[in-house]
Parts: structure tokens; sequence; C-alpha cells
């Protein structure tokens, strides 16, 4: 095998896989039994087939055209920074809107605390709800005086 | 630290003239910088501080690490996926975790929410404690933790 072909075969290989974990991922949609552990099939193996894939159309196009897309690797980066601020928001907002969690969930430490935590968060914020600063909230806690 | 920057900028632009070529270009003056980075490394206890470029290296051994663990819980999730019968455990425990700061929590959280098997549900108030999301508390809580440790300890080599 010379060396193109070689760098050829690998790129395929990337970009191969990169497919299967996609499909696989899809799958793990479909069968897993609550929205939390479907999250973790949706959102964190797709990261990775994205990555295999982009990753094996870079390497294709830099040994057969010569050709070095950045934005290839910018796809990277951006998947990497919004995939899971996606599902955090996605998996926070089913868990305060009180979706069940599976019956074979065994532990739970949320539960407990979660009036606290939501009491909390809206402590940070106004009536109209937008984030207060700090000096807002002062000037409130003067005023309840 | 800059002391340290401007030293190396200084050898390079040294290494540049020294090297006396017919004109002046950027390649020399890449290759002295490297010469820089050598020489500064090696002399970088007297000025008492520590090696500039060392939270750059420490960022590449973030990536690697990370790399490694997305790889390894990919394995377990879709090893999950294609078995025939379900029948992991998830369940939701929480983290208290050492760093501190807007940047650490974020950076730590981002990792935690990346490597399969794990997801943030809550971050408290204070950003002190994670409530984490496994898919398989059972079986692979320990390595989880084991993982966060490592995140943990590379992110304070590159933030401290």
């Amino acid at each position: 095998m010379t060396v193109d072909g070689t760098i050829e075969f690998i790129a395929a290989l990337l970009m191969l896989s990169g497919a299967v974990m996609a499909l696989l991922s899809a799958i793990g949609i479909m069968r897993f039994p609550d929205v939390y552990t479907r999250s973790h099939a949706g959102t964190k193996s797709s990261t990775l087939a994205v990555l295999l894939t982009l990753l094996g159309a870079f390497i294709h196009f830099a040994s057969d055209q010569g050709f070095y897309s950045v934005r290839l690797l910018l796809g990277i980066v951006f998947v990497f920074l919004t995939a899971p601020v996606a599902g955090h928001v996605i998996i926070r907002a089913a868990y305060r809107a009180n979706v069940k969690m599976s019956d074979t969930t065994i532990e739970d430490e949320l539960k407990g605390v979660l009036q606290q935590v939501k009491q909390d968060a809206e402590a940070d914020r106004t009536e109209t709800g937008e984030i207060m600063s700090e000096d807002k909230k002062e000037e409130l806690k003067h005023q309840e005086e | 630290m800059p002391a340290q920057f401007l030293i190396n900028v200084f050898i390079a632009l040294l290494w540049t003239l020294i090297s006396d070529e017919d004109e002046l270009s950027f390649t020399t003056f890449v290759a002295g910088y490297l010469v820089g980075i050598v020489i500064v490394f090696l002399m970088h206890r007297f000025f008492g501080e520590r090696f500039y470029l060392s939270r750059f290296f420490s960022l590449i051994k973030l990536l690697l690490i990370f790399n490694r663990e997305l790889i390894l819980s990919a394995k377990v999730v879709l090893g999950h996926i294609i078995r025939p019968k379900i029948k992991f455990k998830p369940g939701l425990f929480k983290y208290e975790t050492a760093l501190r700061g807007d940047w650490e929590t974020t950076a730590l959280a981002l990792l935690v929410m990346l490597t399969p098997g794990s997801v943030v549900v809550e971050v408290t108030q204070k950003g002190d404690a994670f409530y984490i999301h496994a898919m398989d508390v059972d079986q692979s809580k320990n390595a989880l933790l084991r993982s966060l440790k490592r995140f943990e300890k590379a992110i304070m080599e590159v933030t401290r």
C-alpha cells in the first residue's frame, strides 16, 4: 500500500466509524427507557460521531487535494461548544417539569433539594425574569428593611 | 511571566539578526523562537516563576485526557445500546467540586457533559457542586468519579 493509499484508508475508516456511531446513537434514542438516559445516547455519542466524520473529511481533502479546510476544524469546535449546553438545558428543563425517571433508577439526590435550588435561582431574578446585578440585590434588601 | 515572553522574543530577534541572511525571513524568526523556548525553559527557575508555556502544555494535556475519556466512555454507552436487553441502573448523584470561579466550573461541566454516560442536571447557585445524572450508577460510578477527579486536576493545572 502506498502512503497516499494508507492516508485515504484512514480517512475512510474515520468517516465510516463516525457514521456507524451516529446510527448506533439513533438506535439508542429509540431503545432507552426515559428522557434522561436518551439524552446520553442522543447528545454524547453523536458528538464523537461528528468529530470522527469531520476529521475524516479533513484528512481526505488535505491528502487528496492539498486543501487544509480550517472550516471543518471550526465545525468540530463549535459542535463541542454547543452540544453540551443544549443537552444540559433540555435535561434541566425536563427535571424541573417533573418528567418521570424510569423505574430502574436507583438513586436521586436532587429530589429533596430541588425546591431550594429553584428558590435560589429565583432569588436572582426580577419579576420580569431578568437576572439582577449584585448592586440591585443590595438595593432590594435595603428596601425590605 | 511577561518577562519570560519578552526574553524569548529577544532571543528570536537576535537569532534572526545573527544568522545574517540576505533578507529577514519569518521562518528564521520562528526557528529562533523555538531555540529561545529551550533556553528560557532551562533558565526559568532563576526567574523564580513557572515556565510561561507550562499552561499551554497542560492545556494540551487536558485535551488528550479528554479525548481518551471520550473514546472510553463512548465505547461503554455504545455497548449498552447494542446489548439485546437493557439492564443498566441510572441515577442522579451530587458531586462536590474543588474548583472555584466561573471559568473552572464551566469547563468541568462542559467536559462532564461531553463524556458519554453523564449529564449535569443542575449546578448549585454557588457553583461548588453538580448534580450529575449517570447512565449506570451501579456499575460505573467509581470510574466516573475517577475521571471527574482527573479532569479536575488537569483543569487546575491550566488555570492556577
